[in-house]
């Protein structure tokens, strides 16, 4: 009973029961000091060079120009909406190089496990020449082919040009931009527009995502209603012209309604018009992050179906089941299971790579919160901050998401 | 069916003719089988060769026509004449030099050449369990000799900053952690200096000091590659060992600065480095500018690495830990002996393809005003009157040498896995 006495300062170091609370206080008071001392610094580091942490500059006139937008934006806009600009470019690339990168990423990983060895073989190269050098030197170098490459928009003109469009002359490369064709409309609703944000969005846009929902709504009412069916009866009815037919009826109707139509870039003077000219930057950077993550998405693609024992596939065909419904039912799920978790990584991978923006000079998130703007008011401490914060949420936002998704996929343990 | 079961009394006399190979066909034909099966197959095919024919038709006139000695991009062009183009390796010679030291002072060479040699003697104990483990203090001694040999400048403090770690590591043997952190906190504060002034009076060992901005190529990015491998992965191991640990606030530390370090871009965490480091830094404390871009790409490395290794760890059954903990080891023990060296060896391929990105990305630091060989070296090179206008050259050099490093490192790893492996031989 007499060594259990006091507490004794020993005691706290070496009985087992407080040593976990003691190093978590000493660990807690170190990171707090260290804290401390950092905002103390930054204060007086700050207050020497007549500084103070400030963010109202968010609200003076940029002064600078965008090259390409998803908002109106014009110089005499605010640093606020410079870097909101900043941000949907960020997102505009990051969301088309996800896609893409899938796109490639999958059909990469399973031409790699096909039994063509031509093909097979191409896409290892693919796959590694892509893996094992670096981001940057992709995207100069593809941007370098965009402007040293191809003609300048004035070789298309004239009698006998010297460059020709491609694809029944809808995409024409030139070294400053590429000019797509557009969608447009011949009966045009209107945009709902605010005026105090200056931002505007048109009818139509509003009228396809509508459809596109109750689209997805109606797909998934009509399978729940075929399972009650099959539970009931034991026959599962036939749906898929009916999913079909509710998913792209409505689409139909109101392409048909606005009288859709792709117009075409045309040479007028010495640019392209009619169409829409995204700038070589932007490809470049696009094209570069979806070849380099599809190179790495292919690879996931291609253990993650690895992964599925080959007795699943036999046991699924000794059910009866077809090829496709063994892909679907059998193969596809459980490779999924394997898949996500990596996928959603080298979807971060991407957004965050695509600040490697200012190599090119396209202007994102990077370039305007935590470029041009800090460089302009000497706010370099609130705009990098800033820009870290943003970047932090938009990752947090996807993991988060994603986790969902794949919580979704998970196995169902019981 | 019921006969099934009745004695039937025969037996085989003779063995059946074995049965011919499922596929007639073997090599050569087999192979070409599989390029035409089908008409996927025959179209796949076709597209593919149409691709190699298009790629190399584009290449390779160019490469046929490479030029290897020439002073400028303009002999090149002479010599492979107006007609034709055609790769100028000539700069890839002509500049070479500067794609492997930058700025480097030219008479000085020997020394990064020399570390570098070094550096090989120091990894070989590390690499190689066979030889005798005393070595081990040569790698321990390395950095300080590097660091000296490259930056030049006063041998003294290399020398008391390894003889501090040295000691501390010996110490450590007899006291507590925190005794020996301390201690050592106090030798590099105060006495390094003391003794370093000190030892330059009595016996003044200097090289040549050489600026950081001179540094670029080649060896800038193994400098800041190899540094950041190196601290990253004991960092990592920590930060992994933190995330899970039992102590709730050293966990939700470790995860709050893994999951920021993760969540944002390097090239952010870079510009806080060349930027705003100043800022929380005390009044007129100054970082060499690649020891910030060092230690940023360090806590960069070191928060995937922690990821990767907490998955090796957590892969590990849990039996594993009940061994340890049932063997009376205590929390250290139980880690270095027991549990770290099979979740290391669970996350070999995701550390090794870590230590690849943390190569790859040293080419980043070309945004905060270092020469990458990459973008900082080609563009000065560039801008050089005799060199404007050379694009592929450059890059498919820098590309091809990245291609090789990785490459390599990730065949290691491979190899290093299958020699590791212990089950299901």
């Amino acid at each position: 009973m007499r060594r259990s006495g006091g507490l004794t300062l020993s005691r706290l170091f070496y009985d087992r029961r407080y040593r976990g609370v003691m190093i978590q206080v000493i660990v807690l008071i170190a990171v707090a000091v260290l804290g401390w001392w950092l905002v103390v610094n930054t204060l007086d580091n700050l207050a020497a060079v007549g500084k103070d942490v400030d963010f109202s500059f968010l609200w003076s006139r940029a002064g600078y120009e965008i090259g390409q937008t998803l908002i109106p934006y014009s110089q005499d806009d605010t640093h606020f909406r410079a870097a909101v600009a900043g941000l949907l470019n960020t997102l505009l690339v990051a969301v088309l190089g996800c896609v893409a990168a899938t796109l490639v990423g999958v059909i990469a990983g399973i031409l790699r496990l096909s039994r063509n060895w031509l093909i097979a073989r191409l896409m290892t190269v693919y796959v590694e020449m892509f893996r094992n050098i670096p981001l940057l030197l992709w995207i100069l170098a593809i941007f370098a082919i965009f402007t040293e490459l191809t003609p300048p928009p004035n070789a298309y003109r004239g009698a006998e040009p010297t460059a020709h469009m491609l694809f029944n002359d809808s995409l024409a490369l030139t070294n400053r931009y590429t000019a797509i064709p557009t969608l447009a409309m011949t009966r045009d609703p209107g945009a709902l527009s605010s005026d105090a944000l200056n931002i505007s969005v048109n009818y139509a846009v509003l009228a396809f995502l509508a459809a596109l929902f109750l689209g997805w709504r109606g797909r998934r009412a009509i399978r729940a209603w075929a399972e009650r069916r099959q539970n009931q009866t034991g026959h599962r009815p036939l749906v898929a012209p009916w999913q079909m037919a509710v998913t792209v009826l409505p689409l139909l109707a109101l392409w048909l309604w606005f009288e859709v139509h792709l117009e075409k870039p045309v040479l007028k003077g010495f640019n392209f018009t009619g169409g829409l000219n995204v700038s070589n930057a932007f490809v470049a950077l696009w094209l570069a992050l979806t070849l380099y993550t599809g190179a790495f998405i292919a690879e996931i693609v291609r253990s993650g179906i690895l992964a599925v024992p080959k007795g699943q596939t036999e046991a699924a065909t000794a059910l009866g089941l077809g090829p496709w419904q063994v892909m679907r039912l059998v193969i596809l799920p459980q490779a999924l299971r394997v898949i996500v978790p990596p996928l959603i990584s080298q979807y971060l991978n991407l957004t965050k790579n695509s600040s490697l923006a200012i190599a090119v000079g396209y202007l994102d998130l990077r370039g305007t919160l935590g470029g041009i703007t800090p460089n302009q008011t000497g706010r370099e401490l609130e705009g990098v901050l800033l820009m870290m914060l943003v970047y932090l949420g938009l990752s947090l936002l996807i993991s988060a998401g994603m986790n969902v998704f794949n919580a979704r996929v998970r196995l169902k343990e019981r | 069916m019921q006969d099934s079961f009745a004695p039937t009394g025969f037996a085989r006399q003779q063995m059946i003719p074995p049965a011919p190979p499922p596929v007639e066909q073997g090599g050569m034909g087999r192979r070409l089988w599989a390029l035409f099966s089908g008409p996927l197959n025959i179209a796949l095919t076709l597209l593919g060769v149409a691709l190699i024919w298009a790629i190399v038709g584009a290449i390779w006139p160019w490469l046929a026509h490479s030029v290897w000695t020439a002073e400028s991009l303009a002999q090149c062009r002479q010599i492979t004449g107006p007609e034709v183009s055609g790769a100028c390796w000539a700069v890839i010679r002509d500049r070479w030099s500067q794609f492997v030291f930058g700025f480097y002072p030219s008479e000085l060479y020997w020394r990064p050449v020399l570390a570098l040699g070094l550096f090989f003697l120091a990894l070989g104990p590390v690499l190689l369990p066979r030889l005798p483990r005393r070595m081990l203090w040569l790698s321990v001694a390395y950095p300080g000799v590097a660091v000296w040999l490259l930056w030049g400048g006063s041998l003294w403090p290399a020398i008391w900053i390894v003889a501090g770690l040295v000691l501390g590591a010996v110490m450590l043997r007899r006291l507590p952690l925190w005794v020996v952190a301390v201690a050592v906190v106090i030798w590099m504060g105060w006495a390094v200096p003391v003794l370093s002034d000190l030892g330059a009076g009595v016996a003044p060992i200097r090289l040549t000091p050489v600026a950081s901005d001179k540094f670029g190529g080649f060896l800038l990015s193994t400098i800041i590659g190899v540094s950041g491998i190196a601290m990253s992965l004991p960092l990592g191991i920590m930060l992994a060992l933190a995330r899970q640990s039992d102590l709730l606030i050293v966990r939700v530390l470790a995860v709050a600065f893994i999951e920021t370090i993760r969540g944002v871009p390097l090239i952010t965490l870079l510009f806080v480095a060349s930027l705003l480091l100043n800022y929380f830094l005390p009044k007129g404390v100054t970082f060499d500018l690649i020891l910030r871009v060092v230690i940023m790409v360090t806590i960069f490395a070191a928060a995937y690495m922690a990821e990767v290794i907490r998955g090796g760890l957590a892969a590990l059954p849990k039996g594993q830990y009940e061994a340890a903990d049932a063997l009376g080891l205590d929390y250290w023990k139980a880690q270095r002996l027991v549990i770290l060296p099979q979740a290391l060896k669970i996350a070999i391929p995701g550390i090794v393809s870590t230590f690849i990105g943390v190569f790859k990305d040293t080419t980043l630091v070309t945004f905060v005003g270092l020469y990458d060989p990459l973008k900082g070296v080609s563009d000065a090179i560039r801008a050089t009157t005799a060199w404007k206008g050379i694009y592929w050259e450059p890059y498919i050099f820098v590309g091809a040498v990245f291609f090789v490093f990785c490459y390599g490192m990730s065949r290691y790893s491979a190899w290093l896995e299958r020699r590791l492996k212990r089950d299901h031989r």
